[in-house]
């Protein structure tokens, strides 16, 4: 690093701070936000990030439609969301400071590319004039640098042409965000010498870049204050960074584990799950099997054959992937074998928008198939909670021998925050017993006979003395055998819908998340909006308001004590990223007046938004 | 019970001797008086017994339509699924249980219109499974709508003006999607239909075998031109690896190839010799590319008699075998530890 000259530094220390990184889709920014998220979870800072990328995986090159972003919150105290409103914008071309300007609050920074803001790239976001020198951003600190030209200056010399060193000027802002906010190089270096490994003039570039960010933060006089953010006040423990898919992936592994069954995952490459694929088939040495079908039905078919062998068996999607495979779902319900269902959620209906968040998969995971036809429901509620879902999800499907959903969205699945990671020692055991083998003198065997819990018994090929037919027609009770009796369909219907129910004996029964068993006001959540209405919730406790919190995971069936909960307080709040469907749920079996608060925009609910909302319930009077 | 040497290396497992009785399980059989299925049913539980496979190790799946009630009916395992996915049912039993002796049971509507695809992708991964494709020409358990190995023109209570389909053709299809072995039998002739079956079995990999069944209520007679005793000998070709393509009621005709231009030539003529005609290879790729082509009804202008038998076998890996390759490859640098993977590369603490 060049020599540094001593002046005058004001440092400021900071208790939150929210960044958005934002360019082309091509710019890197998803990497740029990763890197600097690591190295602030490493030094101790809790955080959850937000990545926001276009459909496209090269939309037009400069435009508003191409913008890619990233945005992290980091600070010294819980952080729950990436933030409402931004205090950094980094925006590499004209286009990502155009559509993210309304995000940053007043008198904040804004890091801007100069090289991005030529006249083809103006004109490209449908600027008539610049904004870095029209006097449109006089509200906010505006840090203009060419770091297009700064990049290709520290990297003369090189030998790399031109494209190659322009695709390293991500490092060159990342490099001066660590040195605006303290923070060390080293675990980037290491990350970018691995990233290369077969191409190290590409990673010494990158890392001369990064350095040089870092060394233009302090050499020039431009930036007066740089930034401290004290470490977390986090629950004691160890801590590693996460991201969702990759929690969901891990917790599948650990289930195989734990069960003692080999894990099969069968699954069609759909955004914004397929990182759940892609991770799991890197574990080839824990004896994980991927199995990469020709569509989404075979994927879920193939996770029936196999759960059909005895293996652990999942498959992976998101909401188009979801309607395809609900035929077999039902036949999995009829043949009651153990298969746990990922649906990443994002914006429907059909494509609708694959690289959005949304909570709209409720009601299909719920009433989805045709016939009566049960499945029970689990939600993961942030990044790391993804572990615990996918797991629990795994327990419940071979405790019951019934295919399980799990439900994510797109915001959990791809967003980051610091875990405590569980060891192997403290998750629980559940080791399977299948069917035992039979000797010719026994009884037949009743492949439909059920246990206490209302499932059957697992039987798999391979078993002396088992052989048995199984399928998608009605099967007479214990026995199996075919039967269009219509006495016995309506039993079997019966058992099949109790047994689901039988669950909520074998899961923990709903706490209040945040604040007291009876009140004005219960703030009702399911899944990923976890975090948006924690950091809610209290804050307006810390101001005095009398609302709770309960964080709905389970939601077929729910907890037995749920209605009583909800009774306990006089209204209740449910916000969802959808049009109202846990809404309708609770409504219909808890016959309350639930207020819906909804919100389909592809973005996760902002902190302040919620806020709004709970105190105009709060002020509501009774008609 | 008696010694079989099962594994062919000496030692003897002690298995009771099973007969085609032990196949039949307790479920009353119920395709129409005259089925073609009985037919197979019959067979296939004759030549279970010589497999010497346990009973608990075989699997039959199936989807829906006639055919797929099959596995109700074996005394063995069996899963009867949903329409067409029977393929990609077995295929997730077979990565997840290679030891498993997995059959799937189908029909022609079943495996080659609603379940093509996944009949498609089971070829090219060959798989280490049988495939019987009960072949009738027609949709019985929907009460006979045409299917897509339907003729053109065929009047059903779907195309009332005749289909205007372009009927596919199973064999072709499964040698281009990459086959590894592809037969033909049908359900009349049971001593050929017992052959195949075992051949069948014998395959390694995805082994696709195509019958010819009669369906007696929707499409009685639509294979009589090549299964009737008295029209069989004229218009039937049955291959036998490395003998002459010989056929016609007194073996007086057979194929010779010009170039790759298959003809008939009559062996009564003079200067005609056995010598000179095509000779089966199972194992040449263009060779069963071109029977396959043997495909036009009888009566049209250039036909060739219809083969049946093996047309085509390969061995080549099985998806599953070098899916468990790559397992054991990656196991044998040391086992997944949990808790590492749980930490990851960074960690910090917060005390």
């Amino acid at each position: 690093m060049s020599e540094v000259k001593n002046r005058p530094l004001h440092v400021e220390t900071k208790q939150d701070v929210t960044i958005l990184f934002a360019g082309d889709s091509g710019d890197g920014m998803q990497l740029t936000g990763t890197q600097f998220s690591e190295t602030t979870a490493i030094l101790g800072n809790d955080l959850n990030t937000f990545p926001n990328y276009p459909a496209e995986i090269r939309a037009p090159a400069g435009t508003l439609a191409g913008v890619s972003g990233f945005q992290v919150q980091f600070g010294s105290k819980e952080i729950f969301t990436p933030g409402d409103k931004i205090d950094v914008l980094v925006a590499m071309n004209a286009a990502a400071l155009k559509a993210n300007l309304k995000f940053l609050k007043e008198g904040k920074i804004i890091i801007a590319n100069v090289d991005g803001f030529d006249e083809k790239n103006l004109q490209l976001a449908n600027c008539k004039t610049n904004p870095l020198t029209d006097g449109s951003l006089t509200k906010y600190h505006v840090y203009a640098i060419e770091i297009g030209k700064l990049t290709r200056m520290a990297l003369e010399g090189t030998g790399l042409g031109t494209k190659e060193i322009d695709r390293s000027k991500n490092m060159f802002v990342l490099g001066l965000l660590f040195w605006l906010y303290n923070r060390p190089l080293d675990y980037t270096i290491k990350s970018i010498r691995e990233k290369f490994k077969k191409k190290p003039e590409i990673a010494e570039a990158n890392i001369k870049a990064l350095q040089a960010g870092y060394s233009y933060g302090d050499a020039t006089e431009i930036f007066t204050t740089r930034y401290e953010v004290r470490k977390a006040q986090l629950p004691a423990g160890t801590y590693r960074h996460i991201m969702g898919n990759q929690a969901t992936a891990y917790g599948l592994i650990a289930a195989s584990k734990k069960s003692g069954l080999p894990l099969f995952l069968g699954s069609y490459p759909i955004t914004p799950a397929s990182d759940i694929l892609h991770e799991l088939s890197k574990h080839k040495n824990f004896g994980v099997k991927t199995f990469q079908a020709e569509d989404e039905i075979a994927a879920m078919c193939a996770a029936i054959g196999a759960a059909y062998g005895g293996h652990l068996a999942a498959t992976s999607t998101s909401g188009p992937g979801m309607d395809l495979k609900e035929e077999a779902i039902g036949l999995a319900v009829s043949l009651e074998l153990p298969i746990v269902i990922i649906d990443v959620q994002r914006g429907g209906p059909s494509t609708g928008l694959p690289t959005k968040t949304e909570q709209s998969d409720l009601l299909m995971a719920m009433f989805g198939r045709h016939g009566e036809s049960p499945v029970p429901i689990i939600a993961a509620n942030s990044p790391a909670d993804c572990f615990n879902a996918v797991f629990e999800a795994a327990r419940l499907a071979v405790e019951f021998m019934t295919p399980v959903i799990c439900l994510t969205d797109g915001y959990i699945a791809n967003g980051a925050e610091p875990w405590r990671f569980p060891t192997t020692s403290e998750l629980p055991d559940f080791k399977v017993k299948f069917a035992a083998p039979r000797n010719p003198n026994d009884p037949p065997f009743l492949p439909y006979k059920r246990k206490e819990n209302g499932a059957r018994e697992w039987a798999i090929p391979g078993t002396k003395g088992l052989e048995h037919r199984v399928g998608g027609l009605e099967k007479q009770h214990e026995t199996g055998n075919i039967s269009y009796d219509g006495e016995n369909h309506e039993l079997m219907t019966k058992l099949r819908a109790e047994k689901v129910e039988k669950i909520a004996n074998a899961i923990p029964l709903q706490t209040i998340d945040n604040g007291t068993t009876k009140g004005k006001l219960l703030v009702l959540g399911w899944g990923s909006t976890y975090g948006s209405i924690k950091t809610a919730v209290r804050d307006l406790r810390d101001e005095g308001y009398d609302v709770s919190h309960a964080h709905l995971t389970y939601l077929n069936p729910f907890p037995k004590n749920l209605g009583e909960l909800i009774y306990n307080f006089d209204k209740v709040l449910i916000p969802e990223l959808n049009m109202g469907q846990l809404s309708r749920l609770i409504r219909e079996k808890f016959l309350v007046p639930a207020v819906q608060f909804n919100k389909v925009q592809g973005m996760p609910f902002t902190v302040s938004e919620l806020k709004e909302k709970i105190i105009a319930t709060l002020n509501q009077k009774e008609k | 019970m008696s010694a079989l040497d099962l594994q062919g290396n000496g030692k003897h497992m002690d298995l009771p001797v099973l007969t085609p009785k032990d196949f039949v399980s307790e479920q009353e059989v119920r395709w129409c008086p005259g089925c073609g299925d009985y037919s197979i049913l019959k067979q296939v539980q004759a030549v279970l017994p010589e497999l010497g496979v346990p009973r608990e190790n075989i699997v039959f799946v199936s989807g829906i339509g006639c055919s797929s009630r099959f596995p109700y009916y074996m005394e063995t395992f069996g899963i009867h699924s949903i329409h067409g996915r029977a393929a990609a049912i077995a295929t997730g039993l077979k990565v997840a249980r290679p030891d498993l002796d997995v059959w799937i049971v189908g029909g022609d509507g079943d495996l080659l219109s609603i379940g093509g695809n996944h009949m498609l992708h089971l070829l090219r991964r060959n798989l280490n499974v049988n495939v019987l494709l009960f072949n009738n020409e027609i949709y019985g358990l929907t009460k006979g709508q045409y299917s897509p190995t339907s003729p053109t023109g065929f009047v059903t209570k779907s195309s009332p003006y005749g289909t205007v389909d372009y009927p596919i053709n199973p064999l072709a299809f499964a040698l281009g999607a990459g086959g590894t072995f592809i037969a033909r039998t049908m359900d009349r002739d049971v001593k050929h239909l017992r052959e195949m079956l075992k051949r069948a079995h014998a395959h390694k990999g995805t082994s696709f075998l195509e019958i010819y069944q009669n369906c007696v209520i929707f499409n009685d007679g639509a294979f009589e031109d090549f299964t009737g005793k008295d029209v069989k000998a004229e218009n039937d070709l049955f291959l036998e690896h490395g003998k002459p393509l010989v056929f016609g009621k007194n073996n007086d005709k057979g194929i010779k190839l010009f170039g790759l231009k298959p003809i008939v030539v009559d062996l009564t003529l003079p200067n005609v010799s056995k010598d000179d005609l095509w000779i089966h290879d199972e194992h040449d790729r263009t060779k069963a590319d071109i029977l396959t082509r043997f495909f036009d009804e009888p009566g049209s202008e250039h036909y060739m008699p219809r083969p049946f038998g093996v047309f085509y076998s390969e061995a080549r890996f099985c998806y599953e075998d070098a899916l468990i390759d790559q397992i054991q490859h990656a196991t044998e640098k040391g086992e997944g530890d949990l808790d590492a993977l749980l930490r990851g590369k960074e960690t910090w603490t917060v005390a």
